[in-house]
């Protein structure tokens, strides 16, 4: 059986058709999601794609994170079920307190797009199962808010947790905490990434080919779960 | 007030109207008066204004624009010519391609970043209208002196506008142009072109006919955004010392054009339309009358069902609003419900706001009277027609005498000197890398772009299946221009066909934006009648028509006019995305030819600018069949694998293409003066019709053989190697170096 | 230290896609009864000296100037009390 992953668009979600690309280079099938419907349709995992839902002009992901579609995943990810949020979509896992920290405006204060080198830290989560840790890859970056913030406390515990699981390398885009590019729930299901991995899985639109472990990554732990 | 009906206008034949105050002339306030038999009322006087207006109405510019229908070469690929929002050209595969290239200065000079953000709003919507989905867009800039402190207030907003709302938009950005000059200081140009993707059958038309059928207005609500805009901001010189003019600026909301756009190509899929007008300039007015003139030209329309956003709005202010992300739908009566649900569905605000009438006349009612009785097509497309008088300028003579010859201009003789002046060249803000500006811009959303910033086109993939792709170049040299306007237009289209071609597309169209300054000025006008001439003449001989495009004029600070600067953009078409050419030199050993003449061209040269800020002489000549050569042996070049690195040669000559392409690729070269060759004028020459190459060994024998059977002179001048710039016997510049020079040039200037 | 507080709002007829955006999410999270919403800056500044006319001739004139951009916007200048 062909494993479903859920790609869900809200109103102003961009790079859901990049998502859903990425699944199907990956091996799996693509579902389109909508916001309005609670229904996951049987998907096995879930990805929340980037864009600028609902302009994010309240805080991004602030309104997205209360759309009906968002209940059903909340409580599905609290059950174990895979769920990648990429740029946006970290955005709104973070609203909806799955992750924590906040994202907040680029330090630069520009909005900023570019081929940016990360170290995977964490290669035993549901979505870096097929990186190693301490490999680094190069995947585009494109956000005007995605400096990841927390506590001292709560960064602390995130590294001591092993749950940081990608790092910026060479250069800090926005001015994340301790370089911070993505990181995970304790349970290693859900994962939030500013950069983009879809953007990287051809070798004809992408930088290089190396996002496109996130996605076979997922499939590997449900064929195997 | 009381309202000002069709009864009462009647009644009331001798009321004072402000006519002159819209912008009206005279004459045309008569002539309003002649087609109605009577008095206009309030809002017809504002629809005819604003209708009326230079930006509308072209009314300076006409004469000269329907060359480029005279004009316009045989092609097949032409699906929809000029005179809709934005032409459509086939190309293959069932795909149809729809792309314009339109305007925004004066806004975003009032206002950078909303004035720039509205003007991508706005092409996208009109790429939308013909019933394509919107795939990339591209902004060609200019603005005043690098290191003027207003180019430090206008550039970074402008930038942003760009951004914020093409990024929102989920459109990437794949090109462009930025270009600083002081001509431009008050009075920055801000184009924006829009690409879209749709198939054949799915092409659509600003037209409303078919009585009965219903008019939907969906979209924003409707404000006082920019009322008069249009006919103020679009048409009025800024006065340097009077009142600043600082009517409504219209504000752009992205995400309600995101939804939009996704809400109006699920309602195309389902066919639900019989026509459709976006609202750009003059709002309401100039979809309505548009429509109705197009269409049998009956409409009724009930402006009071038409929600606003601000309830104190006058009737009038309703027809002027230029209220941004809104669309006019004609429907028919039972695909009505199904229409307003997609909307709905996308919370998107929709309303029946009329409908389509038998009769000939545009009638609107505002709480039950009649406020406009028209005939449609004296509104939108039977304007005045102005035959402006232009004469050649008195001082053209001089500035084409002022040669920059090397007795005039002194040229380095050494290789010290050369290496100088090459890092000058290539530290100018003109030339530098763009990458702050660029890096600003996203260029990866959709997954689709091939070649994008820092490339001769930007390349977008249309089929993943079968690989078919186009791209856009677009080009336009104001300093050529105003050295010889004929020559300097001709010199845009060849530049943005030779980039196209260089990428591995086949040039298919041209739309053009025509910059340009006071059309009252005959000066002006003889420019702007050389550069449409010269363009015309040249899309002729290359086979390209112009689709349509947009006429900017009045871009100037009192008495002082902008150089004429008509931006051409070119949209080429390829089979085989795959095999796209980069610009940089990849792969160590590789040999580069330099295809083309190259003579002692260095009027109006980049050279010429920045290391003597001097501008005279003539442009390059031009010699078309050349380029239509040299774009042949491109493109078959790529197809065949013969080539894996092409740049053409514009701005800076030999010397600029060499430094970005060895950055590009990460590779240096080594190059050799030909025999005979004056190493200066091998290095900074801008003559035209040359691109150099970069190509495996393997396949030398082969490419000479292409090049040489065809008649395209083709000269070795060097390898891929290294990590230095070295021209051979004269001096050598490392990577390091280069990129040293080339990048953080405006980051330095805007921090 | 005294404190001067500095408010931007977009001018009333100026299109707000901020607010709009959260005056539509209102009523869908439960929160009826709000008929519109605008969204602005608040700006705080800290003066070293005291607030009297010429301070707030400064401040007025950096606010028109720079802290807004009154081609869109308005702004309010309001001294904030001690202990408040």
């Amino acid at each position: 059986m062909t494993t479903r992953v859920g790609v869900v668009t809200f109103p102003g979600s961009l790079d859901d058709r990049d998502a859903q690309r990425a699944v199907r280079l990956a091996g799996a099938e693509p579902v389109a999601l909508w916001h309005r419907d609670k229904d996951l349709h049987q998907v096995d995992a879930v990805v929340l794609p980037g864009g600028f839902s609902y302009g994010d002009y309240l805080r991004c992901g602030a309104i997205s994170r209360f759309s009906p579609v968002m209940e059903t995943i909340i409580e599905q990810a609290k059950l174990g079920m895979p769920v990648l949020g990429i740029c946006n979509g970290f955005q709104v896992l973070c609203e909806s307190h799955l992750l924590p920290g906040a994202l907040t405006r680029n330090d630069s204060l520009h909005f900023i797009c570019r081929d940016q080198k990360l170290r995977i830290e964490n290669a035993g989560t549901a979505w870096t199962r097929d990186y190693s840790a301490g490999q680094e890859i190069v995947v585009p970056l494109k956000n005007g808010e995605g400096r990841f913030v927390a506590d001292e406390h709560v960064l602390d515990a995130l590294e001591a947790e092993g749950r940081v699981v990608a790092r910026y390398v060479d250069v800090n885009p926005n001015g994340s905490y301790r370089d911070i590019a993505g990181i995970t729930n304790a349970a290693g299901n859900v994962v939030g990434l500013m950069p983009h991995p879809e953007h990287a899985v051809e070798p004809l639109t992408g930088p290089t080919t190396e996002g496109l472990g996130f996605f076979t990554s997922v499939l590997k732990q449900l064929v195997n779960a | 007030m009381t309202l000002d009906t069709v009864k009462n206008a009647e009644q009331t034949p001798d009321a004072a109207q402000p006519w002159a105050e819209l912008g009206l002339k005279e004459d045309e306030y008569s002539r309003i008066r002649e087609i109605l038999g009577r008095r206009p009322t309030g809002a017809e006087l504002a629809m005819y204004s604003v209708m009326w207006s230079e930006h509308c109405s072209y009314k300076s510019s006409k004469v000269h624009l329907k060359q480029f229908g005279e004009k316009a070469p045989e092609n097949d690929a032409m699906l929809v010519g000029i005179g809709e929002n934005a032409g459509v050209v086939d190309v293959g595969q069932g795909y149809a391609v729809t792309f314009k290239v339109e305007s925004h200065n004066h806004p975003s000079y009032i206002e950078p970043y909303q004035g720039a953000a509205t003007g991508i709003g706005g092409i996208v919507r009109d790429i939308l209208a013909m019933g394509a989905r919107p795939v990339a867009v591209m902004d060609p800039l200019r603005f005043g002196a690098a290191d003027h402190p207003d180019t430090r207030r206008v550039l970074p907003g402008i930038v942003a506008g760009i951004g914020g709302y093409g990024n929102c938009l989920g459109l990437p950005n794949i090109g462009g142009e930025v270009v600083f000059d002081s001509c431009y200081q008050g009075n920055p140009l801000v184009n924006a072109l829009c690409v879209g993707v749709m198939k054949h059958e799915d092409i659509h038309l600003a037209k409303a006919s078919g009585p009965g059928n219903k008019v939907i207005l969906y979209g924003a609500r409707t404000g006082g955004d920019g009322i008069g805009g249009v006919s103020v901001l679009a048409s009025e010189t800024f006065d340097a010392t009077g009142p600043a003019k600082r009517p409504a600026v219209q504000v752009g909301d992205p995400f309600q054009e995101k939804l939009l756009i996704e809400c109006t190509l699920e309602i195309f899929k389902e066919d639900l339309v019989a026509g459709i007008q976006d609202l750009g300039g003059a709002g309401l007015s100039c979809a309505t009358s548009e429509l109705a003139s197009a269409g049998t030209g009956g409409m009724r329309i009930e402006l009071d069902t038409v929600p606003l956003r601000d309830n104190t709005l006058s009737p009038e202010e309703i027809l002027m609003s230029e209220s941004q992300e809104r669309m006019c739908a004609i429907v028919e009566p039972g695909k009505v419900d199904r229409f307003l649900e997609i909307c709905e569905k996308w919370d998107v605000i929709a309303t029946v706001i009329g409908e389509v009438t038998d009769g000939e006349r545009l009638e609107i009612f505002w709480h039950g009277e009649q406020v406009v009785d028209v005939p449609p097509r004296t509104v939108a497309h039977e304007g005045p027609t102005y035959q402006r008088p232009f004469a050649r300028p008195s001082w053209q003579d001089a500035l084409q005498a002022d040669a920059p010859t090397a007795e005039r201009l002194v040229r380095p003789t050494t290789g010290e000197g050369l290496k100088a002046d090459l890092l000058k060249v290539a530290s100018h803000p003109n030339q530098a890398s763009k990458s702050w500006i660029t890096d600003q811009y996203d260029r990866y959303v959709l997954g689709n772009t091939v070649l994008s910033v820092g490339e001769d086109s930007g390349m977008i993939r249309i089929d993943e299946e079968t690989n078919l792709g186009v791209s856009v170049a677009t080009d336009g040299n104001g300093r050529y221009t105003k050295l010889d306007p004929y020559t300097g237009a001709q010199l845009a289209l060849a530049e943005a066909y030779r980039n196209v071609a260089a990428g591995g597309a086949k040039p298919l169209a041209v739309s053009d934006c025509l910059n340009f300054g006071s059309p009252e000025d005959p000066d002006v006008m003889w420019q702007f009648a050389e550069a449409t001439r010269g363009l015309a003449d040249a899309c002729q001989v290359l086979g390209t028509p112009v689709t349509g495009g947009n006429v900017s004029l009045y871009n100037q600070t009192g008495e002082v006019a902008i150089h004429p600067t008509p931006v051409v953009a070119v949209l080429g078409v390829i089979d085989d995305v795959t095999r796209r050419t980069p610009i940089g030199f990849a792969e160590e050993g590789q040999l580069l030819y330099l295809l083309g003449d190259t003579a002692d061209e260095l009027g109006g040269s980049a050279w010429s600018q920045v290391v003597h800020q001097h501008l005279g002489g003539l442009p390059p000549k031009v010699d078309l069949e050349r380029e239509r050569l040299l774009g042949e042996i491109l493109i078959a070049g790529s197809r065949d694998g013969m080539i894996d690195a092409a740049h053409d040669l514009s701005d800076g000559g030999l010397g600029q293409a060499l430094v970005e392409s060895c950055l590009k690729g990460g590779k240096g070269a080594r190059v050799v003066v030909p025999e005979g060759q004056d190493p200066f004028v091998f290095l900074f020459s801008e003559s035209a019709g040359r691109a150099v190459v970069s190509v495996p060994r393997s396949e030398e024998l082969r490419f000479n053989d292409m090049c040489g059977a065809r008649g395209l002179p083709a000269t070795r001048i060097g390898v891929v190697d290294g990590d230095v710039l070295d021209v051979q016997g004269q001096f050598g510049v490392s990577l390091a170096e280069l990129k040293d020079a080339h990048t953080g040039v405006i980051e330095a200037l805007l921090a | 230290m005294a404190r001067v507080v500095v408010d931007v709002m977009l001018k009333p007829e100026i299109l707000d896609p901020q607010g709009q955006a959260v005056q539509r999410a209102l009523p869908r999270l439960g929160f009826a009864g709000i008929a519109d919403v605008r969204q602005g800056k608040r700006f705080e500044l800290e003066l070293e000296g005291p607030v009297d006319d010429a301070a707030l001739a400064r401040i007025r004139e950096a606010a028109e100037t720079f802290l807004a951009n009154t081609v869109i916007e308005d702004f309010t200048v309001r001294v904030e009390e001690d202990g408040k």
